[in-house]
């Protein structure tokens, strides 16, 4: 993606300017200025009590726990969502739309009714608390429950960020693969992996974004048990229902810090897979041009 | 299969830092009590000590009342369960974590202490706002959280119909017409007592906030006394909080002797002490006299008197199509 | 084509992938899902009908599903400009940009719904100055709005920009030397590759939008048939222990998430045939 380009496929300057404008403009008004609200609150009596805020035990036990359930959540949904994309991208049948639409279908559900279903299969009044209270196993109120909700709410990212890209793509060249002798495996992380890859990044971090900062499901199977079962923002509701602001602002802040922070990863990520490409795309040219 | 210890691994070790102290309980409350408990856990733990020589760590969950008794039902593993109404720990008995008669086990109706609903109105008082009758005038913006998912909306909306009810000449209709035009003046219906401070505070919606006296003390502390008063109608509710133990969960964890005592202190001159300092009006009479300066007396009624039970109430008033919704589908 | 033979017979890992799809959805979605329905059977058919055909009840799924589609309709615009300008355009600050773009889902929705009280508030940064104008936003429907925006901004810009990363300037180019305007290769070649992106995205934040909760209670004012959302319904039935009637609503705000769903997708499988990849 050079930022050079030719008369044909640019637009007139004017237009990219008008363009950009409005885009920035929208950006400003329903990201930056909510976002600036969020440190100005967090950091309106000063930088010391925000640090406090930030390391007092319930905050950082809080703070564990969220990083915790996002590590599994994302991998699980990462797994998932890739095995999906490929059925549904590379192959015909029946029933295919229908499949998509159970996919997407967690999105639509209210958090906390997500919740009240988890509730219904494992509370100690559902389908197997019994059972489950009987040996001792504990779902809701502690980790598994969290991390079950976490799943749920993040489920469908990772697919639909691929299934359309694959689509947009063919399978033109895995099938060349194929035929030149590769294996299944191999055609997959040899063709199919580099050609997703921005889908599959945008996926994670969204998943993970999402990871962190889900409350409503959470919020139901969580117990609120401080200390042990409170994630960043079921901790950053109860300091905002203490009128602990600044407190609540700050962990706030903490999970936007954490979601910048994986973009980051991902420019970083993206420097490296560029400089790779250059070097490969370089070598193919002189092979074509030496072939020719 | 290498999930699973890593799944297990925070089990283990909530198991292990149960094991530092002796004994481990669990007080399920709701919203507003957190600065009680934070007051009076250590309290407790420190006489509990002298006592037995046994160690106890107590755990809080705090949430929406109603939303805190349903988690307990769900499996939540509370040893005792301390809300802001009656029908909260009527649905544990339902349920059989505990007996019906929960509320003869302990004094006073197990209700260690109680607030009133009081009105925060702005500094001055522009709106001359000094009883009931001042708030249903046109013009005046009262805000009151949401009946249906807050304790304290149930309790301002019972004040109002009760008080309603006890004026001279006061009937069931005339109660109802009262508290339909109190509502038509509410502009925002947030779903907590403290969403409602906020509103009324912090975002300046409003002309008045009627909440508990408790919190109003609460308001002041956290946003300083410049800028509201409190005014004390002439009739108000009791908000009685109640406590009981859970006795399905203490007999399997083994904690009953442990959460009985917690509960008990509650009543002690020292647990009532640090009650009257977080502005709940005590029980004790020694402790009532010695705060009296901070608690002025105002007539009250308990809902239990005015509507049957709480669970009467719930079911006439706030039920679905109960008297609160139909007070909203007129228009 | 529409036999369960498979297109591309060459490729294989439909079985595994299949299979392991169909597993996962069974036990994080279906299951859950399953234990929802049969509750609501539990508390048989009039019942049901009655409890979700009460005024509220119905003002409420309007109140939500109009917000949320004016919500999408707003992304789908702003968040195809977005990526456009995101992909195309150098400009100063464009990695910040882009980072920002993620913090909707980040930032717990509570805290988005405070985080915009404050601003919309009459005395707020923002409602102040737009109040006088006579534009009131937090505390009625056009709060649910804003709050709907922001939760489901990343969707679209998230779906579109890869394919736009993707394509090949190329084809551009060559249009461009057929003799195409600017204009043309944008409608005939640009456009057209990112339609089941958009419609993919649009149909993602309309359905987060429709079940959203933390974040509108703060800004919408709850009143009952002006700014009362279904998930509040639901909630609200809960503090009364009413759990059948719950899961009632629950159930019917997940059919009618289905249905359209289930239309959007179908839709986008026929716009994809159309104009999509295969080339």
């Amino acid at each position: 993606m050079s930022d050079v380009s030719s008369r044909a496929t640019a637009e007139a300057a004017w237009v990219r300017v008008a363009l950009t404008t409005l885009a920035l403009a929208f950006v400003a008004l329903f990201l930056l200025v909510p976002l600036a609200a969020v440190f100005w609150e967090a950091f309106s009596k000063g930088w010391q009590l925000y640090v406090d805020s930030l390391t007092e035990p319930e905050a950082w036990s809080a703070i564990k726990l969220t990083l915790l359930t996002a590590a599994f959540a994302v991998p699980l949904n990462l797994v998932f969502g890739v095995a999906a994309a490929w059925a549904i991208a590379r192959f015909e049948f029946r029933g295919k739309s229908f499949l998509v639409t159970l996919i997407d279908l967690p999105f639509s559900v209210s958090p906390v009714v997500a919740g009240l279903m988890y509730m219904l299969l494992f509370g100690a009044q559902g389908w197997l608390g019994p059972w489950l209270a009987e040996h001792d196993v504990k779902i809701v109120f502690a980790v598994p429950g969290i991390v079950l909700a976490t799943v749920f709410v993040t489920f469908p990212f990772v697919a639909r960020e691929l299934i359309p890209l694959m689509q947009a793509q063919g399978a033109d060249e895995e099938q060349a693969a194929m035929v030149l002798g590769a294996s299944g495996w191999q055609t997959f992380w040899r063709v199919t992996l580099p050609n997703v890859k921005w889908g599959l990044l945008y996926g994670v971090i969204l998943t993970n974004a999402r990871a962190m900062g889900e409350f409503g499901a959470v919020s139901v199977v969580s117990g609120h048990i401080r200390g042990e079962t409170n994630t960043i923002p079921l901790h950053v509701e109860i300091l905002y229902n203490e009128y602990n602001f600044v407190g609540a602002f700050a962990c706030a802040s903490l999970l936007a810090f954490l979601a910048l922070l994986t973009l980051v990863v991902k420019s970083l990520v993206e420097w490296k897979i560029a400089r790779a490409q250059a070097a490969s795309l370089n070598r193919t040219r002189e092979a074509r041009l030496a072939s020719a | 299969m290498k999930l699973r210890p890593l799944l297990f691994a925070p089990l283990l070790a909530l198991a292990g830092t149960a094991a530092h102290a002796d004994v481990t309980l669990l007080n399920v409350s709701y919203d507003v009590m957190r600065d009680f408990y934070k007051d009076y856990n250590p309290l407790f733990q420190q006489a509990y000590q002298a006592k037995t020589g046994e160690r106890v760590t107590v755990q809080q969950s705090h949430g929406g009342s109603s939303k805190q008794a349903l988690s307990v039902v769900g499996g939540l593993a509370a040893d005792v369960i301390t809300m802001n109404q009656a029908t909260d720990i009527d649905l544990l008995a339902d349920k059989g974590l505990l007996p019906a008669n929960w509320a003869r086990r302990l004094p006073n109706d197990s209700v260690p202490f109680n607030s009133i609903t009081v009105f925060l109105v702005r500094k001055g008082n522009p709106k001359a706002i000094r009883d009931w009758n001042d708030l249903v005038r046109p013009g005046v913006q009262v805000i009151v959280p949401n009946p249906k998912t807050s304790g304290n909306g149930r309790y301002t909306y019972l004040a109002a119909w009760g008080q309603a009810l006890r004026q001279p000449g006061g009937s069931e209709a005339k109660a109802r017409d009262f508290v339909s035009r109190l509502f038509r003046n509410v502009p925002v219906l947030d779903s907590g007592g403290r969403a409602a401070t906020t509103t009324f505070i912090q975002r300046q919606v409003g002309d008045v906030l009627v909440t508990f006296e408790n919190e109003a003390e609460m308001v002041a502390r956290e946003f300083g006394r410049g800028g509201f008063d409190v005014v004390y109608p002439k009739l108000s509710v009791l908000a009685e909080n109640p406590v009981a133990l859970v006795d399905k969960v203490v007999d399997k964890k083994g904690t009953r002797q442990a959460a009985d005592a917690y509960l008990r202190q509650l009543w002690s001159v020292e647990g009532q002490t640090v009650a009257a300092q977080n502005y709940l009006r005590p029980q004790h009479p020694q402790v009532a006299a010695r705060y009296a300066a901070q608690f002025p007396p105002v007539k009250t009624f308990r809902v239990a008197e005015v509507f049957g039970s709480w669970r009467a109430a719930m079911k006439t008033h706030f039920a679905d199509g109960g008297v609160f919704d139909q007070i909203y589908a007129k228009k | 084509m529409k036999l369960l033979n498979r297109q591309h017979s060459v490729l294989p890992g439909f079985g595994l992938s299949f299979g392991l799809t169909l597993f996962w959805l069974l036990l994080i979605v279906l299951l859950p899902f399953a234990a929802l329905v049969l509750k609501t059977a539990d508390m048989g058919w009039a019942a049901f009908v009655d409890t979700v055909s009460a005024e509220r009840v119905v003002a409420s799924l309007k109140l939500s599903f109009g917000a949320a589609g004016v919500a999408a309709a707003i992304n789908i615009v702003m968040g195809f400009l977005l990526a456009w300008v995101l992909v195309r355009y150098p400009f100063p600050g464009k990695r910040l940009v882009d980072a920002l773009v993620d913090l909707p889902f980040a930032l717990p929705t509570a805290v988005a719904g405070i985080a915009l009280t404050t601003l919309y508030a009459p005395n707020g940064w923002l409602g102040q100055h737009l109040v006088p104008l006579g534009l009131k936003v937090a505390f009625t429907p056009l709060g649910i709005v804003v709050a709907l925006t922001f939760v489901s901004l990343p969707f679209v810009v998230r779906t579109v920009q890869p394919v736009l990363e993707d394509l090949e300037k190329e084809l551009e180019e060559a249009a461009s030397c057929l003799g195409a305007s600017r204009f043309q290769i944008f409608r005939r070649v640009i456009f057209p590759a990112t339609v089941p992106a958009l419609i993919t995205g649009g149909a993602m934040a309309f359905a987060r939008a429709t079940g959203e909760f933390g974040s509108v209670i703060f800004i919408a004012g709850n009143i009952p048939l002006v700014s009362e959302i279904a998930p509040l319904i639901i909630i609200s039935k809960l503090d009364q222990y009413d759990y059948l009637g719950a899961t009632a609503v629950a159930v019917v705000m997940l059919a009618l998430s289905f249905v359209l769903l289930f239309a959007i997708n179908a839709i986008q499988w026929w716009a994809s045939r159309r104009h999509g990849g295969k080339r």
